[in-house]
């Protein structure tokens, strides 16, 4: 079955190509028939091979070239897929829940005109993110890396009439473009001194000739760490990500919630060994993961969008997962990772059907009340905001725990950032749900003009994504073997902060946004709070900081030299020959008196000449 | 058989030129079987050039002008020209050059292809200078006698300065002077130093000669050599073309015809980095000594500017000038970097942006020929009626911007990670330019595919447009397929390569070596250069080069220049 492995990128692939060059004149049945089928096929092939692959003996992995891309002087990477535990669960991650995104996506789209170019980006995209997970070298893994990015482009400028989802969509890639090109240096200095792009090589390697803490282990981890840093939308080029939900909701879902920007966690893990080479990067990783992971908080607290609430809470939690990394709780960052993704399309996918049931409004407070209304999708919503608080028995309470417990062990301060950003966690998901579907009617939604069956299509995805978020955190994850141990467990007085902590962050929801907003009314009409508001509304900032330190130097300096001052010099060549010219033709006056004088002088001159010599 | 490839273009152009008149729907039919011939005379060379004998590994030490030389070749053609000074009519091939003719002939189809219906006046004369155009070029990259060399240089300008001065569009006149003046003085300059170096071969062996092979790592350290090592500089990064020389080409590609734009930007770029490659370097080694970091900072100074310029760009075609100069920075930066890793990539990035750099010139082409105006801002909201062209204008843009998978990638990726071995703070400036590439690359398909549709201009109607035809659809899925092509399986080409650049590198770094101990010796003793031995009259240095073996190069004073050496 593992020999069917280089068929889970491929088959969203041809199934791309497919809808690219039939240029949307398939029906739509087809076109879900192709963009759909090819990924539920590939997810069915992973799981099998996820089923072959536990029977093989415990710690062998499987690895598949499938021919050789480039090869000059030392420089070999091959189109090499590489099966081991850690990419195993990504692969089964990005197929399945892509699965059950495409399916609800076949219904969410049905609407739209361009359905056959979605589905193609989506495929294509699928298709990248497993080239990613699956490479065995780091150029391919680039290649996965770019490919997704391009991808997150098209699908977020998706409704390109509108240039504000054009601008969010070139905002999204330029900047994740900063930290790939961080990378790719990465990835030069890795060569140089390592002399190969293979992972496991250049790991081996780097552990041989590099000792603890060295100047080049840090430098390639740094900026390794800084192409994650723009994929995950970790601090400082987590800005785009917000912007990014111009794009239709189940690419929200995706790619900004689920998959791609979790890609940067999985670099850092498939790469750990460089940074556990090099601790105060590593060290790095966790400060960003809980900086980030409070700022987005806080940010999410004010949002009024509902895509952007999920937005800055998913920025939140993968600096959770950052944290993990960060302070070596591997295994539990890549489980959060994994729930992450079950919970976090859930939520996604709900907030979608809330959408579309109010015919496209996203500010919350344009909603209410819908918990009557939409009862499925409520459940849908509640089950996952569980799981993104962190309550007890739900997936994401499996998989935050221990990264608190570890983060404990290791710097407490960080542990409590943590704990704070478990609280805001709490305290914005349940405003989002009290909001919503709490109080009074607001909008009334409408039902959906769709045939049953497509609703069904989305419901079955619904149902099975919410299973997964109740019981994901049931799952054991064969990383054993891929990334070092630990078995963090804090404390029992740390645990129960850990757990009473997002309680009170609900109670607290509840009391301000459902019970008592007059509350709330009090709060906010305090002196600052509005500045504050403002400023968490606006991410902190950080886009006029950018703008005022980067984009309009840039724009300043592009528009100064506009008219190519290089042309200025070659037409100064033409300025100075003219000039000449113009003093050369006052001699040619036509008068001959004029003429005859000159030839007088010149003979006098030359006469002059040869008698001083 | 070589020179029967450049007599076949030039004859089927003055065909053209003759059935033009009467016919002009015969003579595009004879360009395009012209062209299609040579393409498939060319194309058997290709496995030939695979399975060469000569590769990377199996170095002898006579390496380029050694006396078994010809085997190096795939085709090599010897006739006696001008007998008395040397000059005779030298034609070869190897796996560099057959690579860059077989680009010249696909663009040289696809540039027909372009002016099909573009081109409706004086028909047979545009085929007859685009044919002559293509066939300098050919010459160029074939001929290794530096005077045949320079005579191939000259006939591929002057034709391609009638396609842009005839068939242009409104600032023609003015494009094609300013083109002439900068290629013509600056190859000039190229005819002075080359004169020099046969002259300086005649002082030294008492008979004048312009063959590659005899004045091969004649350029001395000197600085009568650094000011010849210039005239070719010069000629060679005017055509690249390089900041701050590069000024000629905005308006050059601008106005020349689609066709013009092509040759211009896919092939004739091409030749100032060949020449490089296959000239400058190997005639002077040791000006990558003291010259590269300065020419690689060229390159990098290039690479970014012309990425900002582009990106403030509102005519289409001179954005897309813009970007083919900040590419060809790249190679700059590759050849000087001047290692394998760094000159695969250049070569790559010389293939590829001739196909993706052609494919977005032929797309600003029929944007023109459709709506009539070449300005972004008059765009807008192209994608829902003309879906196929901005489909592919993304492909290109992509290609351009270096998306993994495609063959652009590859090049600049081999140029970076080359560059990187040699000098890392030019490697990390140039590295910006990925970034640049991209803010530039996204701005073309913002302003003209994306957005709404642009109501300002009401003779604009988007329901009319035409998406492109079969015609166009098949030179744009070549150039899809090759950059695809290149992108996931390059390496037949970089086995093509391989070769050719194992054995200039072997040379150089021989003659470099040699050179610089020369030189060395001679700041020792104090005696004036032209009492050395001039370096053809040294025994051949055994390979590879040792301490051991600079001691038989110098026999009696080596201690002496081995302490000195840098």
């Amino acid at each position: 079955m593992l020999k069917l492995l280089w068929l889970i990128p491929a088959l969203p692939l041809f199934s791309s190509i497919i809808l690219i060059l039939t240029q949307g004149k398939l029906s739509k049945n087809r076109v879900a028939f192709f963009g759909v089928g090819s990924v539920g096929l590939s997810a069915l092939i992973t799981i099998s091979c996820a089923i072959s692959f536990s029977l093989a003996p415990e710690g062998s992995v499987y690895s598949q070239t499938l021919w050789q891309w480039i090869d000059v002087v030392g420089l070999q990477p091959a189109v090499t897929l590489y099966l081991d535990g850690l990419s195993l669960v990504m692969a089964l991650v990005v197929t399945c829940i892509g699965f059950l995104i495409h399916l609800y996506a076949s219904g969410y789209m049905y609407p739209d005109k361009d359905y056959s170019r979605f589905f193609a980006c989506m495929n294509l995209f699928l298709a990248s993110m497993l080239i990613l997970v699956l490479a065995d070298n780091l150029l391919l893994l680039y290649m996965g890396w770019e490919g997704v990015g391009l991808c997150s482009y098209l699908l977020i400028g998706f409704w390109y009439q509108d240039p504000a989802n054009g601008q969010a969509a070139r905002k999204a890639f330029i900047i994740t473009r900063v930290g790939d090109t961080a990378m790719a240096i990465g990835l030069f200095l890795i060569f140089r001194e390592l002399g190969t792009l293979n992972i496991q090589e250049a790991m081996n390697e780097a552990s041989r000739q590099w000792p603890l803490g060295s100047i080049y282990a840090s430098l390639a981890a740094l900026l390794l760490l800084a192409g994650a840093v723009g994929k995950s939308a970790q601090l400082p080029l987590q800005s785009w990500l917000p912007d990014a939900m111009a794009g239709p909701t189940p690419v929200s879902a995706l790619i900004h919630a689920a998959t791609m920007v979790t890609a940067g966690v999985y670099l850092i893990a498939r790469t750990h060994e460089l940074f556990l080479l090099a601790p105060d990067i590593q060290m790095l990783v966790a400060i960003v993961g809980t900086l980030t992971l409070l700022l987005a908080g806080f940010s999410a607290l004010t949002q009024t969008d509902i895509k952007r609430i999920l937005a800055y809470s998913t920025i939140s939690q993968i600096g959770y997962m950052f944290l993990a990394l960060g302070v070596g709780a591997w295994s539990a960052g890549i489980f959060h990772l994994v729930t992450h993704a079950f919970f976090k399309a859930l939520l996604f996918l709900s907030a979608g059907s809330v959408i579309l049931a109010l015919h496209h409004k996203q500010d919350i407070h344009e909603m209410g009340g819908l918990y009557k209304r939409l009862p499925f999708i409520f459940c849908g919503f509640l089950i996952g905001s569980a799981c993104l608080a962190a309550l007890p028995f739900t997936s994401g309470f499996f998989s935050k725990e221990p990264i608190l417990a570890q983060a404990w062990h290791q710097a407490p301060l960080l542990w409590l950032g943590g704990l704070v950003g478990a609280f805001l966690t709490a305290l914005y998901s349940f405003r989002l749900i009290f909001i919503v579907f709490f109080g009074p009617v607001r909008t009334e939604p409408q039902p959906l003009h769709m045939p049953d069956r497509i609703k069904m299509r989305m419901s079955v995805s619904l149902l099975t994504l919410t299973a997964l978020a109740l019981f994901g955190g049931l799952f054991s994850l064969p990383l054993e073997r891929v990334l070092p141990e630990s078995d963090p467990h804090a404390p029992a007085g740390i645990e129960t902060l850990n757990i009473l902590l997002p309680l009170f962050g609900i109670y607290l929801a509840y009391h301000l946004f459902h019970r008592d907003p007059d509350r709330l009314q009090q709060l906010k009409s305090r002196p600052g709070s509005e500045k504050i508001r403002l400023f968490w509304l606006d991410g902190w900032g950080f886009d006029g900081l950018y703008d005022r330190l980067l984009r309009f130097p840039f724009l300043r300096l592009a528009h100064s030299l506009r008219n190519d001052f290089a042309d200025a010099l070659s037409h100064s060549t033409e300025k100075v020959s003219s000039y000449f010219h113009g003093l050369l033709s006052e001699t040619q006056t036509g008068q001959v008196r004029w003429y005859a004088s000159i030839m007088v002088a010149g003979i006098l001159v030359l006469m002059g000449i040869g008698v001083l010599n | 058989m070589l020179s029967a490839l450049i007599l076949l273009l030039l004859i089927s152009g003055a065909l053209a030129w003759y059935t033009g008149q009467k016919n002009p729907q015969l003579c595009r039919w004879i360009a395009t079987g012209s062209l299609g011939m040579l393409l498939l005379i060319t194309l058997p060379f290709l496995p030939e050039a695979l399975s060469s004998p000569i590769q990377s590994n199996t170095l002898n030490p006579g390496i380029l002008n050694g006396p078994d030389h010809r085997m190096n070749w795939l085709a090599f053609q010897q006739i006696d020209w001008i007998p008395r000074f040397g000059i005779s009519f030298l034609l070869a091939l190897d796996g560099l050059s057959l690579l860059l003719v077989i680009l010249t002939l696909v663009l040289g189809l696809v540039a027909v292809a372009a002016s099909w219906n573009e081109i409706t006046e004086r028909v047979g004369f545009f085929y007859f200078n685009l044919l002559w155009s293509l066939a300098g070029v050919l010459g160029v990259f074939m001929a290794l006698d530096l005077f045949l060399f320079f005579f191939f240089w000259e006939i591929m300008l002057v034709p391609m300065y009638f396609l842009i001065g005839i068939w242009g569009h409104e600032n023609r006149r003015y494009a094609a002077i300013k083109f002439f003046i900068f290629t013509q003085a600056s190859s000039l300059l190229m005819l002075i130093s080359i004169l020099a170096l046969a002259f300086q071969h005649q002082q030294q062996m008492g008979v004048y000669s312009f063959n590659y092979f005899d004045l091969l790592g004649s350029g001395d350290h000197s600085l009568y050599g650094f000011w010849l090592m210039l005239g070719f500089f010069i000629a060679f990064v005017v055509k690249l073309p390089a900041f701050p020389l590069h000024t000629w080409l905005p308006d050059a590609h601008t106005q020349a015809p689609t066709g013009g734009s092509i040759i211009l930007a896919g092939v004739l770029l091409k030749t100032g980095a060949y020449g490089l490659i296959r000239f400058l370097i190997p005639l002077f080694p040791g000006s990558l000594d003291y010259f590269a970091p300065y020419a690689m900072a060229i390159g990098v100074i290039g690479i970014l500017y012309a990425a900002i310029l582009a990106f403030t760009q509102t005519d289409l075609k001179r954005l897309i000038a813009y970007t083919s100069i900040s590419h060809m920075g790249f190679v700059l930066l590759g050849v000087y970097a001047w290692n394998t890793l760094a000159l695969q990539g250049a070569a790559m990035q010389m293939l590829t942006h001739g196909l993706s750099a052609a494919a977005l010139f032929m797309i600003a082409g029929s944007i023109q020929h459709r709506i009539h105006t070449r300005d972004l801002d008059k765009m807008g909201g192209f994608w829902s009626s003309v879906p196929k062209i901005g489909c592919i204008t993304l492909f290109f843009a992509m290609a351009s911007l270096g998306m993994p998978g495609l063959g652009n990638f590859v090049g600049e990726f081999l140029v970076l990670i080359g560059s990187f071995q040699v000098n890392i703070p030019m490697t990390l400036i140039a590295t910006l330019g990925l970034v640049a590439a991209a803010v530039y690359s996204l701005i073309i398909i913002q302003k003209a595919f994306h957005g709404p549709p642009n109501t300002d201009d009401i003779t604009l109607d988007l329901n009319n447009l035409k998406d492109f035809d079969r015609r166009e659809m098949a030179a744009m899925g070549v150039m899809i397929v090759g950059l695809i092509w290149m992108g996931l399986y390059p390496q037949p080409l970089l086995d093509t390569l391989s070769p050719v650049f194992s054995q200039l590198e072997a040379f150089v770094s021989l003659s470099a070596t040699v050179d610089k101990a020369h030189w060395a010796l001679h700041s020792i003793s104090q005696q004036s250069p032209n009492e050395l031995l001039p370096l053809e009259q040294l025994p051949p240095a055994p390979f590879p080069l040792q301490e051991a073996s600079l001691h038989q190069v110098l026999p009696d004073r080596g201690q002496a220049v081995i302490g000195r050496l840098p």
